[in-house]
């Protein structure tokens, strides 16, 4: 059995009108299915709107199932038992970096998730350490949160996910708001936290970060309409303007020359001159 | 309608243990209408050059003229500037607040003490310019409405106060691919048809590349260079010396030209880049 699964997956947020009348809901997610395999790197892709986010909340208990079920390593979320083992084994991410902190030292919020899963002090310092040297911080561990730049309170956000030992981290979005640099530090990281062995998924509107992902999982409509992997999604022009995306720069210029579909990268491009 | 920026200065809590120089000395013109990008890393000192010129924030020295007319005089009454100046926000989606979409954008207005008839013009011209059909969305509450239909309608009432100079802080951040076209054909569009001066911040050199007449570079406060996108974007080593990048045609080109030999090109897009790789397999042969 897959690390995750999803059967059937319904979500429906529910409306009331102004006077507290009950409206008819909204679907967001329209029957989902998927299993993610351990240690696999899965992209997420779609419009804004078609559920990616919607589903990352539902992978931890975060939001629960209006039908079909989601089982994290054999826990359904639906059984309140289980909800806390499933949050410790599946890490997030948020897009915006302020909205994460929770301490005014950098590493007190790092050490926010281990100390409330009750981890042994030793153990935290350990942890908390090495956290942050994965994601390059160790030197700023003193530091106040606020004075960061936003890519390092990103890589905060990712250290204190990282000291709970997940084997899953969801990242929504996690560059949407960086600089370059930042951008490129983050994706950085997260394809070495999944090269260790954590199961990545990655919700995202770059396609050339998504391109870096075993597998592409596309969105629409609260639906997935493709999964595929990085070398067939972008093989399907035709395919990629309809689900409403785009085009890594490569892949576009690739097919302007009209080269071998084959090609992903610039060096691969360039030995085809 | 023109810019002038003299000298501007600006120190975070002076003789306190957190000073910060956050501009030192920042000098621009702008004298005509046109698209002017403005890049730098986190910190550089963008957004806080851009609070300066609708007059959020007073300079520790320095000046700022928009049409001739000093902002930065202690006694001058910045309620008319702030009205030829129409500021932007990132994520500002994040402020509708009212109960339909064309209340949110008939707000701006409305506080301009307006005729009923005069706002309701301007309501429906600001939608128009955004690219929102009004008898669609007049009465629909904007929380009803996609992400990029949203920050669409966030921007019509910025437009709705009829500004002579629109600035928008990262307006393409976190949208999807087709939102993310819509919003640059939409940026064009009001810059064409209204004749506005703009800046935008932002962190996607494709777009600074795609959009801009011209771009400014900031770094630690100061304006170290200013020039056509196709010069600045030349300048790969000294951009990536200070943490920013090149659009990807660029990038990929510098790639390129690693690989084969003789090829050059200084691409800001990949339609260029196609162009001028076209063009070296014809003069190879």
């Amino acid at each position: 059995m897959a690390y995750i699964n999803v059967e059937d997956l319904v979500l429906e947020f529910s409306k009331y009108d102004e006077n507290g009348k009950p409206l008819e809901p909204k679907r967001a997610l329209d029957g989902v299915s998927l299993s993610i395999e351990k240690g696999s790197f899965t992209a997420i892709v779609g419009m804004n709107g078609s559920g990616k986010s919607t589903l990352a909340k539902c992978l931890n208990g975060l939001l629960l199932p209006t039908a079909g079920t989601v089982t994290v390593n054999g826990m359904d979320t639906k059984d309140g038992g289980h909800i806390w083992d499933i949050r410790s084994n599946i890490g997030m991410v948020f897009q915006n970096p302020d909205n994460q902190l929770v301490s005014s030292i950098v590493e007190d919020d790092v050490a926010f998730g281990p100390e409330n899963l009750g981890v042994e002090p030793p153990e935290i310092r350990k942890r908390v350490d090495e956290a942050l040297k994965k994601v390059d911080m160790y030197d700023h561990k003193d530091k106040a949160a606020h004075m960061l730049s936003g890519g390092q309170k990103q890589r905060i956000a990712i250290a204190g996910a990282v000291a709970m030992k997940p084997s899953c981290i969801v990242f929504d979005e996690p560059t949407a708001m960086l600089d370059p640099a930042g951008r490129s530090k983050v994706m950085d990281i997260i394809e070495e936290l999944n090269k260790e062995g954590i199961t990545v998924v990655l919700i995202t509107h770059f396609m050339e970060e998504a391109a870096e992902a075993d597998r592409i999982l596309v969105m629409q409509d609260g639906r997935i309409i493709g999964d595929k992997t990085p070398r067939e999604l972008f093989a399907d022009e035709k395919y990629i303007h309809e689900a409403g995306l785009e085009l890594p720069p490569v892949i576009e210029l690739r097919d302007m020359l009209g080269m071998d579909k084959k090609i992903l990268s610039a060096e691969e491009l360039a030995a085809n001159i | 309608m023109t810019i002038e920026v003299k000298d501007l200065k600006y120190i975070y809590s002076p003789d306190m243990p957190g000073e910060t120089t956050a501009l030192d000395g920042v000098s621009f013109d702008v004298t005509e209408p046109s698209i002017i990008g403005i890049i730098g890393h986190t910190g550089s000192g963008k957004s806080t050059l851009l609070q300066h010129l609708n007059g959020l924030i007073k300079p520790t020295s320095g000046e700022i003229y928009i049409d001739g007319e000093c902002i930065t005089d202690e006694k001058k009454n910045l309620t008319d500037v702030r009205r030829k100046i129409g500021l932007v926000f990132q994520y500002p989606e994040h402020q509708l607040f009212e109960e339909t979409v064309a209340k949110d954008v008939a707000f701006g207005p409305k506080n301009l003490g307006l005729e009923e008839e005069d706002i309701d013009r301007r309501v429906r011209r600001a939608l128009y310019m955004v690219g929102l059909d009004y008898d669609e969305v007049a009465d629909v509450s904007s929380f009803e409405l996609s992400g990029g239909m949203k920050r669409r309608a966030a921007i019509a009432g910025v437009i709705a106060m009829e500004p002579a100079i629109l600035m928008l802080d990262e307006p393409m951040a976190g949208l999807d691919p087709q939102a993310h076209r819509d919003m640059l054909a939409l940026i064009k569009k009001v810059q064409r048809d209204m004749k506005l001066i703009i800046l935008i911040v932002s962190h996607n050199m494709a777009d600074v590349a795609e959009l801009s007449d011209r771009v400014l570079v900031m770094s630690k406060g100061r304006i170290i260079m200013d020039d056509g996108p196709h010069e600045i974007f030349k300048r790969y080593d000294e951009l990536s010396a200070m943490g920013l990048s090149v659009p990807p045609a660029a990038e990929i080109a510098q790639k390129i030209s690693k690989k084969v030999k003789g090829f050059e090109s200084n691409p800001l897009s990949i339609r260029e880049l196609a162009d001028d790789i076209e063009e070296f397999r014809r003069t190879k042969r």
